[in-house]
């Protein structure tokens, strides 16, 4: 991001686009740039207007206002065919009707490039994708997963200036999914090309971005490497989408210089201190404020009987069940004075292996780690 | 579990037979018993024996031959001209339109048929003849100063049978450019295609087996075509169709007539067998 | 439930008895357009209480139809009778006609003889007289007033104005307006041969005149009273009719002669209800029945006094077409014998095959 003043290096940078179907506004006065490079995602809900913002880019639709440009010059006269940019479409949009050797290719003999020449880079291409001896394939006959690659293989062989993915993992199963989400991050890093990826999936963005938007709305929520979104959301929106939360509803009961005690709806009671993030502690939130608040299951600390965790906060309460996930197992545990269950993080210790439905437990988490919104 | 499976093939008899029945009642046996005419040649009042002659003489009197050659070059042209009209027609209505407006140019397409081809025909007639509607308007508009006959030449046959043959084609191509995913057509864009190429490289291929299976229904149409050709026709019209009609009906010659048949039968699917080959399809794939 | 049952067979026996009553009672007859008009059809269902089924047809027709079913499925039949001997020569689909049942005293005697020669087949008579008349010219006369026989329709001066049938009787009357007699050829197979070659290299260079082959007399109407055709080959009814409409129009007999046909009755040969048959054609040869017949074709009938009930117009526009000459110069149709068709059709299909 300190790169982005030196305009040589910013690949794409959209200023101020905006565009609306009848009177629905799909994507709003949205800004950014992009360094050469980087892997970019767009994280959002169905429906956000992420893949209309990723259309305009390529070329498909037209913004109502603003500006794209690519390497510092617009593109918005040039039509798909000729912008710089090349897409992977979510259901990858390979030819059936063309060998494997002949979709990669395609790109190179629209541009008129020498038989012998496409040839050996086609070959080249196929051979960095790991798929050196498939060229003459059918592309019926590939996996889904060397699908995918053919058909980033199809636009990385253009030395695309942008690459834009539209989910294209959607459609594979969960472990292929899993692993094609590092062969991407891998590809990106080893072609060094500029990556813009939309997704819904949360997990997809923060593992192979450099930088995730999170969109909702048709505006950009915030833009941050995937650490300061997750740790440091900037929005209740961005806080409830990103990562798993506890999260209520309340009311500050008394305030001093350092922080606040607040009554939770469910009952709860808690110190909260420095809240939010810095913007949010100068904020002249008074007693009698309604705010959210959110608190990741993995800040709470957790022991077993009554010994009380080292915390700012504390409180004794029974397991309600324990949703065993592996490395992501957690369990609910209800509080005796709050009517809502507590998503905690289950610690991977010895101890904890054998924790059951109504033991007895003792949570509690720093004043620091909850998060707090205005409502 | 075999009583079961004992069961289902009853069914399938059971659903089989009507079309197996039908099909042997109406088609296959008309069809022995055409053959077996074409194969006779009346020697005297009410004597017939077994000849050849009926189909030797469509090969030695070029009359019937070239007769066969015009209706089937004027076939495939007619075919030609309803796919080359009926391309852009479908592509609009599948890709381009959505919902109501869609079924409404769909229904535009189908309205003509809900009329008979006699009456549709008559229709052309009227417009076309010389004191018809075309011909009026040519000369109160002032760019002619006589009466126009644009009746009774091929190119008002060509008219004809284009018109009453789009809906096959139409249908056909819809039901398999709807079938094209739209992304396949941007990802041909987005990697460089212009139009013409995107159409040569993409939707083409893909609307194959929808272009050939509307071409040999067309075809088939077209070839089989009575009214239209002699009604547009006039005095030129010349359709081997007609051929077999003035055998069976004017002439008494049903041997004749029979083999002619036959022979329209075997040749049209020659050509569309060749048609097939040329395009790289294969029937079982078109018609699925 | 046993009611219901008992009332439904009562009701399909009933509707079985009544349909097959009603089959007995029904007279299906193949015949030309105008020769069974609605109100004859009514009065004879009237009379005897048997229904008439009209299929309207024409020569070639008729025997096609016959010929599929061997000569079932109508019951009377009015092909022309030049054209009976050689279909049951070759298809056997009549069967031979009861004189007894004929009431001979309502038939002109000398048309009823002609006929009763003319039809016969193996000593059997096959047809008995209806509806007579000519084909001839139909012209507009101030718009092609040359036209006076039938060889005029290829002057120079109406290209692509006339019009004409690709059928036998243009052959014939090409035939006779060339000079000969092909009559007189019908059982000279090779001299026969000559004279279409003669007409078919005629019709060949006549083919720019023509607009179009006419095959319906509606179509010839349409062509005539558009004035898209000005002069054409036709049936002197037709031309009356559009003299009725168009005083310019009308029926002119050909120099070298109009070509005289009649139109029989013949009994198909499954013909299943023979009486009603024998029925119709007293019924309609009565004289006033005949004249009703006459005004709905256009035609004259060969009932005996049948003409006095016509309209005097129609006698007129027959006087007119017709001055006594042209009588005595219309030439009958004698029966065609087997073969000649065959080498009649190859010269019209190469007359239609010619490019003009």
């Amino acid at each position: 991001m300190q790169l982005q003043a030196n305009n040589t290096d910013v690949d794409l940078e959209c200023r101020e686009v905006t565009k609306s179907f009848g009177h629905f506004a799909a994507v709003q006065e949205v800004s950014f740039s992009i360094p050469s490079g980087s892997f970019f995602s767009i994280l959002g809900p169905s429906g956000c207007g992420k893949t209309t913002l990723l259309r305009m880019v390529a070329g498909f639709q037209s913004p109502d206002h603003g500006d794209i440009l690519i390497k510092g010059k617009s593109v918005l006269n040039t039509p798909p065919n000729r912008r710089p940019v090349n897409m992977v479409f979510q259901h990858l949009a390979l030819f059936p009707n063309m060998t494997v050797a002949e979709n990669v290719a395609y790109g190179l003999k629209r541009r008129g490039v020498a038989k012998t020449d496409i040839k050996s880079r086609v070959e080249d291409m196929l051979s960095r994708v790991g798929l050196p001896d498939s060229g003459d394939k059918q592309i019926s006959q590939l996996s889904g997963g060397q699908k995918q690659r053919i058909a980033i293989a199809r636009c990385l062989v253009l030395n695309p200036d942008v690459l834009l993915l539209d989910e294209p993992l959607g459609a594979l199963d969960l472990k292929l999914r899993e692993q094609m989400k590092v062969e991407l991050k891998h590809l990106q890093e080893k072609f060094g090309a500029t990556f813009i990826y939309i997704t819904h999936d949360q997990s997809e963005a923060l593992v192979m971005s450099d930088q995730v938007a999170v969109m909702n709305a048709g505006r950009f929520e915030q833009v941050g490497a995937p650490q300061e979104l997750y740790y440091e959301p900037a929005s209740r929106f961005v806080a409830g989408f990103v990562g798993e939360s506890n999260r209520w509803y309340g009311v500050i009961q008394e305030r001093d210089e350092k922080g606040f005690n607040v009554q939770c709806e469910t009952g709860l009671k808690m110190r909260i201190d420095r809240p939010g993030n810095d913007l949010q502690v100068s904020h002249p939130w008074g007693v009698g404020k309604k705010l959210e608040f959110y608190l990741r299951p993995e800040s709470i600390t957790v022991t077993l009987g009554d010994t009380a965790p080292a915390t700012t906060n504390r409180y004794k309460g029974k397991v309600e069940s324990v949703l065993f996930d592996g490395a992501r197992s957690q369990m609910l545990v209800r509080l005796p004075d709050a009517i809502e269950l507590l998503n905690v993080a289950l610690p991977q210790t010895a101890e904890f292996r054998r924790v059951k439905k109504g033991d007895v437990v003792s949570v509690g988490w720093m004043s620091g780690q909850v998060r707090c919104y205005e409502v | 579990m075999s009583q079961w499976k004992d069961s289902g093939k009853l069914g399938l008899i059971l659903l089989v037979s009507p079309l197996a029945l039908w099909l042997a009642l109406f088609i296959v046996l008309p069809h022995i018993d055409m053959v077996l005419i074409s194969l006779r040649e009346r020697v005297a009042a009410r004597q017939y024996a077994f000849s050849w002659g009926n189909y030797t003489e469509f090969f030695t009197e070029p009359l019937y031959w070239r007769t066969f050659l015009r209706t089937a070059v004027m076939s495939i042209l007619a075919t030609g001209l309803t796919l080359l009209i009926a391309f852009p027609v479908s592509f609009y209505i599948a890709k381009m339109l959505r919902g109501r407006l869609k079924a409404a140019l769909f229904i535009l397409c189908l309205i003509p048929f809900w009329v008979s081809e006699l009456v549709r025909t008559y229709g052309w007639m009227i417009l076309l003849r010389e004191t018809g509607l075309f011909s009026s308007l040519l000369q109160w508009m002032g760019l002619v100063d006589q009466p126009v006959e644009m009746l009774y030449n091929d190119v008002a046959i060509m008219v004809g049978l284009v018109y009453t043959s789009m809906l096959f084609m139409v249908v056909p191509l819809v039901t398999t450019l709807e079938s094209l995913d739209d992304s396949l057509i941007e990802a041909a864009y987005d990697l460089g295609g212009n139009h013409l190429e995107v159409i040569r490289d993409v939707v083409i291929p893909h609307a194959m087996p929808g272009i050939v299976s509307g071409c040999i229904v067309v075809f088939m149409l077209t070839l089989g075509n009575y009214l239209t050709p002699t009604l547009l026709g006039g005095k030129d019209s010349l359709w081997f169709t007609e051929q077999i009609y003035t055998q069976f009906i004017t002439r008494f010659n049903w041997e004749q007539g029979s083999a002619f048949g036959m022979l329209l039968l075997v040749l049209s699917s020659v050509i569309v067998w060749c048609g097939l080959k040329l395009s790289r399809q294969s029937f079982t794939r078109v018609m699925t | 439930m046993k009611r219901l049952l008992k009332k439904s067979t009562l009701i399909l026996a009933s509707a079985l008895a009544m349909s097959s009553q009603l089959h007995a009672e029904t007279l299906r007859l193949l015949t030309w357009g105008g020769y069974a008009p609605q109100e004859v059809v009514d009065q004879f269902e009237k009379e005897t209480g048997i229904k008439v089924d009209v299929t309207k047809s024409n020569n070639e027709d008729m025997i096609s139809k016959l010929r599929a079913t061997r000569g079932a499925g109508f019951d009377l039949a009015q092909p022309s009778q030049d054209r009976i001997t050689s279909a049951q020569a070759d298809f056997d689909i009549y069967k031979p006609i009861d004189l007894s049942k004929i009431d001979a005293n309502r038939f002109i005697s000398s048309m009823l003889e002609a006929t009763k020669k003319n039809t016969a087949f193996n000593g059997e008579v096959y047809g008995v007289p209806h509806v007579w008349g000519t084909s001839g010219l139909v012209v507009n006369r101030k718009q092609a007033k040359g036209v006076m026989d039938y060889t005029d329709l290829c002057q120079s001066a109406l290209s692509g104005q006339v019009s004409y049938r690709l059928k036998r009787p243009t052959l014939i009357g090409f035939a006779y307006a060339l000079g000969e007699d092909p009559f007189a050829a019908y059982s000279d197979t090779k001299k026969y041969g000559e004279i279409l070659a003669k007409v078919e290299k005629k019709l060949i260079d006549c083919k720019s005149n023509v607009k179009a082959y006419w095959s319906g007399g509606d179509e010839l109407l349409n062509l005539m009273r558009s004035g898209e055709v000005k002069a054409a080959m036709a049936w002197d009814a037709g031309g009356w009719k559009l003299n009725s409409e168009n005083p310019d129009i009308t029926f002119v007999a050909p120099k070298s002669g109009a070509l005289g046909w009649i139109d029989t009755f013949a009994l198909p040969r499954k013909t299943k209800a023979e009486e009603a048959a024998y029925k119709w054609i007293n019924f309609v040869m009565q004289p006033e029945v005949a004249a009703k017949i006459t005004e709905a074709a256009g035609n004259f009938t060969a009932s005996k006094g049948g003409d006095k009930f016509v309209n005097p117009k129609l006698k007129a526009q027959f006087n007119e077409s017709f001055p006594p000459a042209d009588v005595d110069n219309i030439k009958w149709y004698p029966p065609v014998p087997p073969g000649l068709e065959e080498m009649e059709g190859k010269v019209l299909d190469r007359v239609k095959a010619a490019q003009s």
